[in-house]
């Protein structure tokens, strides 16, 4: 290790720091399925020694319930990071708070953006939708419904594709969300490719709305496959959807022209 | 005693303007009725199970009633003249036959009429006693095991999704200190417009509220209760498009608090606004007979809306929520009102803040065993800031005298609460309500100091807001987007479809009962 680690910002090897450069010190704390005893003890130093971290000192251990001792563990880690092999997936859009959303819609696209969403098909889980669309949301962040430049229309559960095509029609959608949580017999994918073919037959390509689906089993990268724009997989958050929303609609599509 | 010096003349025109709101609502909650409500009167009558695809048998009967003679004469004359007429005596087996279409309804007249209007009574009648029966077990184990020996009372939530493993949890935690045990449900449980059935093992973020679920949890509190000495409480929601029947199992299976909010269906859920106060009505006439606790969802305003800016909002909730709770016949100790600690903490004097509002609270609501919310909307992943906020929280807590405390986790918004977490957390209360647990005798603001002139302030403006929605009723303030920036027209939402006008011969044995009885 050259002596320059971690003390200057172009280091590209470095330690945790607790107080002195170097010193790797790291804290953590964890639980184990065991009572309170010397023993329980001599095992949280055993897994800390195990994560790297030496040597380790159990500064904390407290009996919780039946069976069970939490425990707080400073130590020095022996691992060491080395930054230029620091691989990090991008997301392809900038993740906007609500006001920024609302903000961006207001000045540059001056007129709501139109939100139409449904489960389609027989399925009746309405999960999904109504985490990205309800008020209420999902994990403490606020629904589409909240954001106050977003007119959301939610159809909920068991829309047919003609009613879908229709009300995003009526509503003059700039993008459909659609949920599928069901996946028997791939259910999911040809709903979403029937979907999608409707709307290209419906509609010229220039005024078709943006194709949104979202669910638990679906593969990200089939965007094509299915003939949507964009796919939302599993943990997705209102907030990344309505950032992507800005991203496609107005800010990639202003820059574009 | 005051410790706010609010004048009795704003706190008497608060109320007057809340009940000018709110009765044109109760105008029309008793003049229609839902399915929900139906089917909540057919559960009373003794409509259990469900269909082989898991659609309760109540949900058949009351469509097959619908079908054949329309929702709003009530389903109950037309189910116990047709079970006269097929000579049957239980009522499930009549929702079989009717699910299989062997059965047609009518609305009988003259003495098949009357007859038909009594044995309704009869066994509708013998599930409100029922529910009677559970709620002289409740006072009787009260009795046997006593109350917790704290005010508030500790509230602490457990949601694994699998009953079998939400039962260990919920009691180690109220091994750990819990009073009261809340099961969430399953996310957008509250968009079923039926309850299902049985035990479940599997949910969205939450356990699914059945009527088997709720027996199994109250049973194994019953064992923790008898371990530890205290009636450990039971919570679950009856918010949403089933409030009614939720009302009902809760009542059958003797939960002893719920969480029934006036609007939080309507703003949160685009439930329609007619469905949702007609069921409301009837679930918390319910709750009454019950002795069960509803805990109002305040909360979520202060969520969606800046804390400070939208004070007034909770209070004007709140003295709804009381007017629709006391119409329905609840006491003022079934009240458990919401509000929450929700104001960002990079405000300048926020804690001061949040102690107006909550000694606000206290002071109009002198009865009622307020519920305490913590901070959810500003704890960030950053866990020790988290245990902190918690802590003032928890001070905030005690210093203003609440009644039901729900413990606030540090790791909100980072993973449901590891055990750990959860003893962490119970931690944090013991330690504040061990340290300060009587500060709130020493805790008298000071005359035409800030805390005295916010709460004012915010009484104020609930009062302005009162005013406001007294010139254009509650509907059409809901409709404009009067309470947090949703708008919900009376025409719109969910469930509009089980909404019906009374006939002139409506008949529902179970509103008569209870209403007899208030």
């Amino acid at each position: 290790m050259s002596e320059r680690t971690g003390q200057h910002s172009s280091a590209t090897i470095v330690r945790p720091y607790g107080d002195t450069t170097g010193d790797g010190m790291v804290q953590v704390s964890f639980t184990l399925p065991v009572a309170h005893d010397k023993r329980a003890e001599g095992a949280a130093l055993q897994l800390a020694n195990r994560m790297g971290i030496d040597p380790a000192m159990v500064v904390h251990a407290k009996p919780m319930g039946d069976g069970f001792t939490f425990f707080v563990v400073y130590g020095r880690v022996n691992h060491l990071v080395d930054l230029d092999a620091v691989q990090v997936v991008e997301r392809d859009f900038a993740l906007l708070s609500a006001k920024e959303v609302n903000t961006v819609v207001k000045q540059r696209l001056r007129r709501k953006l139109s939100v139409v969403g449904a489960c389609i098909g027989t399925d009746a889980h309405t999960v999904g939708i109504d985490a990205i669309l309800n008020v209420k949301g999902i994990a403490g962040e606020k629904g589409l419904e909240y954001y106050r430049e977003l007119k959301v229309t939610n159809l909920g559960a068991q829309v047919s594709v003609p009613e879908l095509v229709e009300a995003a029609r009526v509503e003059k959608a700039d993008a459909v969300l659609v949920s599928q949580v069901v996946t028997q017999r791939d259910a999911h994918l040809h709903n979403t490719r029937e979907m999608s073919a409707a709307f290209r037959e419906a509609m010229p390509a220039g005024r078709r709305p943006l194709l949104i689906v979202g669910g638990p089993r679906f593969d990200e990268t089939m965007t094509d496959e299915l003939g949507v724009d964009r796919i939302f997989g599993r943990g997705t958050t209102p907030g990344e959807v309505a950032s992507y929303l800005v991203h496609a609609l107005i800010t990639q599509r202003k820059a574009n022209t | 005693m005051s410790k706010l010096d609010l004048d009795p003349v704003l706190v008497a025109r608060a109320r007057e303007l809340a009940r000018r709101a709110g009765q044109p609502v109760v105008d029309l909650a008793r003049s229609h009725t839902t399915v929900s409500v139906e089917r909540a009167v057919l559960r009373l009558a003794g409509v259990s199970g469900a269909d082989p695809d898991g659609i309760p048998w109540v949900n058949r009967l009351v469509d097959a009633v619908v079908a054949d003679v329309g929702l709003g004469h009530g389903v109950a004359v037309p189910v116990f003249d047709a079970l006269a007429r097929e000579g049957l005596t239980d009522v499930t087996l009549l929702a079989q036959k009717a699910a299989a279409g062997s059965v047609s309804f009518a609305l009988p007249t003259g003495r098949a009429a009357t007859a038909a209007r009594s044995a309704a009574r009869r066994a509708v009648g013998a599930g409100i006693r029922r529910i009677d029966r559970r709620r002289a077990e409740r006072d009787r184990l009260i009795k046997r095991h006593g109350d917790p020996k704290q005010r508030p009372w500790i509230y602490l939530i457990v949601a694994t999704g699998d009953i079998y493993e939400d039962i260990p949890q919920a009691q180690a935690a109220a091994r750990a200190g819990a009073d009261v045990i809340a099961v969430i449900r399953s996310t957008g449980q509250s968009l079923l417009d039926y309850v299902p059935e049985g035990a479940t093992r599997e949910g969205f973020a939450g356990t699914y509220a059945t009527q088997e679920n709720f027996r199994l949890m109250r049973a194994a509190l019953d064992e923790s209760s008898k371990e530890l000495g205290r009636y450990v409480r039971l919570t679950n929601y009856a918010s949403g498009l089933c409030m009614p029947e939720m009302a009902t199992l809760a009542g059958l299976e003797r939960l002893d608090m719920m969480l029934n909010d006036s609007m939080y269906g309507i703003l949160f859920r685009d439930i329609n606004p007619v469905r949702t106060f007609v069921d409301q009505r009837f679930s918390r006439q319910v709750h009454a007979r019950a002795g069960i606790i509803i805990n109002t969802g305040e909360d979520n305003y202060l969520t969606t809306a800046d804390a400070v800016d939208e004070a007034h909002t909770v209070t004007v909730s709140q003295l709804l929520n009381e007017f629709f709770a006391h119409e329905a016949g609840l006491a003022d100790w079934q009240l458990g009102l919401g509000h929450a600690f929700e104001i960002n903490p990079e405000v300048p004097e926020s804690f001061r803040l949040e102690l107006a509002h909550a000694l606000l609270a206290r002071e109009l609501f002198p009865d009622a065993p307020l519920k305490w919310m913590p901070p959810t909307k500003h704890m960030t992943g950053d866990v020790f800031r988290g245990n902190l906020l918690d802590g003032f929280f928890n001070l905030a807590g005690t210093l203003t005298g609440q009644g039901i405390l729900l413990v606030g986790m540090m790791t909100e918004a980072v993973v449901t609460p590891w055990l750990s977490d959860r003893d962490i957390a119970l931690q944090n209360v013991r330690y504040v309500l061990g340290a300060a647990g009587g500060l709130h005798e020493d805790f008298v603001p000071a005359p035409g100091g800030f805390i005295r002139r916010r709460a004012n302030q915010v009484l104020g403006e609930a009062l302005d807001l009162l005013e406001r929605i007294g010139e254009q009723t509650l509907l059409t303030a809901i409709a404009e987007g009067t309470f947090g920036i949703m708008k919900r027209p009376a025409d719109r939402g969910k469930g509009l479809d089980g909404v019906a006008a009374h006939e002139a011969d409506y008949c529902n044995p179970a509103t008569d009962i209870l209403e007899a009885a208030a």
